[in-house]
């Protein structure tokens, strides 16, 4: 069992309690994204996880032993830093063996386990370059061969893509990704970036507030948000929200604001609980649906992307997006019809956030 | 345009002359004889260049000795050079390791430590000197060159934790992390990691402890006693104590003498000094 877990964890600063009762248990192999905007407390965890932060209450388990009083080297981990932080005045080579040489291995040693993970990783005719000599994903390869190279049983990634540009950023993801299936370790990564948390993770932990949001797979995250900040920050272009009731209309089910409907198809049986109270609709662009059945809207504004549209509606006394493909073409002040899709739709308490449905 | 280059370059020319004419006049007196300096100007260039006043200051001349003037500077440049590396090396070394434990790791009271420093850098050392002699002479060491190495040391390691202080503060913490992770502890990190970083820092701290400390008058005349005389009070004593005609050429040229290990100091180090400036001043 080389997971990792997490024990009733807190942390305050002179008194502040900025991470509060962090249960987590984090499966031998998984790859968990802390995902959360910035000042969530996700760095705050990491760093706590790697022993670089004291915990103020609660165990931190790793590889089934309990490291919480640990120092850093002594947890059988390695980290990767957004700024790769590699020693300036160190050749590639000694960067990566410096852990090694740390730990008292042999030069003979050091030397083949460098020049495996210079193979492993194509940098090695970087080996002998300083990090100032080279480009930023290069640096960003060498960290990570440092970490490599250390074979350790649980690998922290702190926003190690966010110094990247675009194009970059997409490579190293695959080959994060590549990495992670094939040595199979435990990766406990930190990013604000949702795409990245989305393609790379098996797990998503969404922070808020020094608290848990959700814990969940990508793909829930993404269609059963556990609250309206889950709802809200994962998402581009974000989920839009309307107060209201569901109401039923003959067969139909309407989502009426008071200032107009919106036709909800396909509601599921077991949210009839949720007719005539006061709700959150939560309706991703891709849940609106230009159709006939719908009620009438007016295009106010539509984004062509490429292959998709989003487009910007005026529909039951609210302004909402909704996405569709290329081929139509909408004229701002054009009328059309829309209805929301009741079978991919999120409802929330009003009160509460948190998601009913 | 061109006549702002001319009027620049004209401006500087004369800046420089400004400056360095004192010095040009002290070459110029030290290599005329006495004869010259008596009868001419005194910006008058030497007629006849000698190098005579340069021997006599420098081994002495012991036609007139009276006890130990008989010894030019060459002895006591000697005991400056005895005095200078120790105090150099232990006020440089002491201070970089300090000035790390400072910046790179949670001392306690670190804050109250830096006041503490800061308040000793302000202070004029006249304040502290008779405490210091009392210390001193407790430890058993007055009036040796042990004893003047250790207030140098004294003085100098709060200028020096300073310089290392500010400049490993501005190390990023990543950096630092990434090394605990690595399992480098203090000592492993402050010799891989942070000393091999400081190098332009290390190079402008050597230079101004050299000069410091080379350049020091008060606390050698305090605590260095007959045998721990540095050159500068050596060249007090030449200059103020002779008897008879005043030789000039000679004061002058001991006076160049005890300039010139600093001035070659910072000819031969003039651009690790400039780039060592910059790096702080760029960073912190």
């Amino acid at each position: 069992m080389n997971g990792v877990e997490l024990r009733g964890v807190t942390k305050a600063y002179s008194g502040l309690a900025v991470m509060k009762d962090i249960n987590l248990e984090i499966e031998d192999g998984a790859f968990l994204v802390l995902l959360g905007p910035s000042g969530c407390g996700k760095s705050t965890l990491l760093n706590m996880i790697a022993g670089l932060e004291p915990v103020t209450g609660g165990e931190i388990h790793i590889a089934g032993r309990d490291m919480t009083k640990l120092e850093p080297d002594e947890r059988d981990i390695a980290m990767v830093f957004q700024s790769y932080a590699l020693y300036p005045t160190m050749s590639v080579r000694k960067n990566i063996g410096f852990g090694l040489k740390m730990r008292g291995m042999a030069r003979p040693d050091i030397e083949r386990r460098v020049s495996e993970i210079g193979e492993l990783l194509q940098i090695t005719p970087l080996l002998d370059r300083k990090p100032s000599q080279l480009s930023g994903g290069q640096q960003q390869r060498v960290a990570i061969g440092r970490a490599l190279v250390r074979d350790p049983v649980v690998f922290l990634f702190d926003e190690p893509l966010s110094n990247l540009d675009a194009k970059l950023r997409a490579d190293m993801r695959v080959e994060l990704k590549r990495l992670h299936e094939r040595l199979g370790r435990t990766i406990v990564y930190v990013t604000h970036d949702q795409i990245e948390a989305m393609t790379l993770a098996t797990r998503v932990v969404v922070l808020e507030q020094g608290r848990i949001q959700q814990n969940d797979t990508p793909e829930n995250v993404y269609r059963r948000p556990a609250n309206r900040f889950v709802a809200s920050f994962v998402g581009a272009p974000t989920m839009n929200f309307l107060d209201g009731k569901l109401v039923r209309d003959g067969d139909a089910v309407l989502f009426d604001t008071g200032a107009g409907c919106l036709p909800v198809a396909g509601l599921p049986d077991h949210a009839a609980h949720l007719l005539d109270r006061p709700v959150t609709l939560g309706a991703r662009p891709e849940h609106l649906v230009f159709d006939d059945a719908g009620c009438a809207a007016k295009v106010l504004l539509a984004e062509p992307t490429g292959p998709d549209q989003y487009v910007r509606v005026a529909v039951a006394g609210a302004e909402v997006t909704a996405r569709t493909g290329p081929e139509q073409v909408f004229r701002s002040g054009a009328s059309v019809s829309i209805l929301a899709d009741g079978a991919r739709i999120s409802v929330f308490d009003p009160d509460s956030g948190q998601a009913i449905l | 345009m061109r006549l702002n280059r001319v009027a620049l370059y004209g401006l500087l020319i004369v800046a420089a002359f400004m400056l360095m004419a004192p010095v040009l006049i002290m070459i110029s007196t030290s290599l005329k004889p006495m004869s010259e300096i008596r009868g001419g100007s005194i910006f008058a260039l030497p007629t006849d260049p000698t190098f005579a006043a340069w021997g006599k200051a420098w081994f002495g001349d012991c036609t007139q000795a009276v006890g130990d003037v008989c010894q030019g500077l060459s002895s006591s440049f000697m005991t400056s050079v005895r005095i200078v590396i120790p105090a150099l090396i232990l006020s440089v070394g002491l201070g970089s390791v300090t000035g790390y434990a400072l910046a790179a790791w949670r001392v306690p009271g670190a804050n109250l430590l830096f006041a503490a420093l800061l308040v000793g850098m302000f202070i004029p050392p006249q304040v502290t000197l008779y405490p210091l002699i009392i210390l001193v002479r407790e430890l058993g060491l007055f009036g040796s060159i042990s004893g003047l190495v250790l207030v140098h040391v004294i003085w100098g390691v709060a200028f020096t934790t300073m310089m290392f202080r500010n400049f490993f503060k501005t190390v990023p913490q990543d950096l630092l992390k990434a090394a605990r992770i690595d399992g480098a502890g203090f000592w492993p990190l402050f010799w891989y990691v942070m000393l091999p970083l400081s190098l332009p820092i290390l190079g402008v701290a050597m230079i101004l402890q050299f000069t410091y400390i080379w350049n020091d008058f008060l606390l050698g005349l305090t605590f260095g006693g007959r045998s721990g005389q540095p050159m500068t009070v050596a060249l007090n004593n030449l200059v103020g104590s002779q008897f008879g005609e005043k030789e000039y050429n000679v004061d002058m040229a001991a006076t160049m003498l005890t300039a010139l290990p600093t001035l070659a100091v910072y000819l031969l180090s003039g651009r690790l000094f400039v780039r060592g400036i910059a790096a702080g001043a760029v960073k912190g």
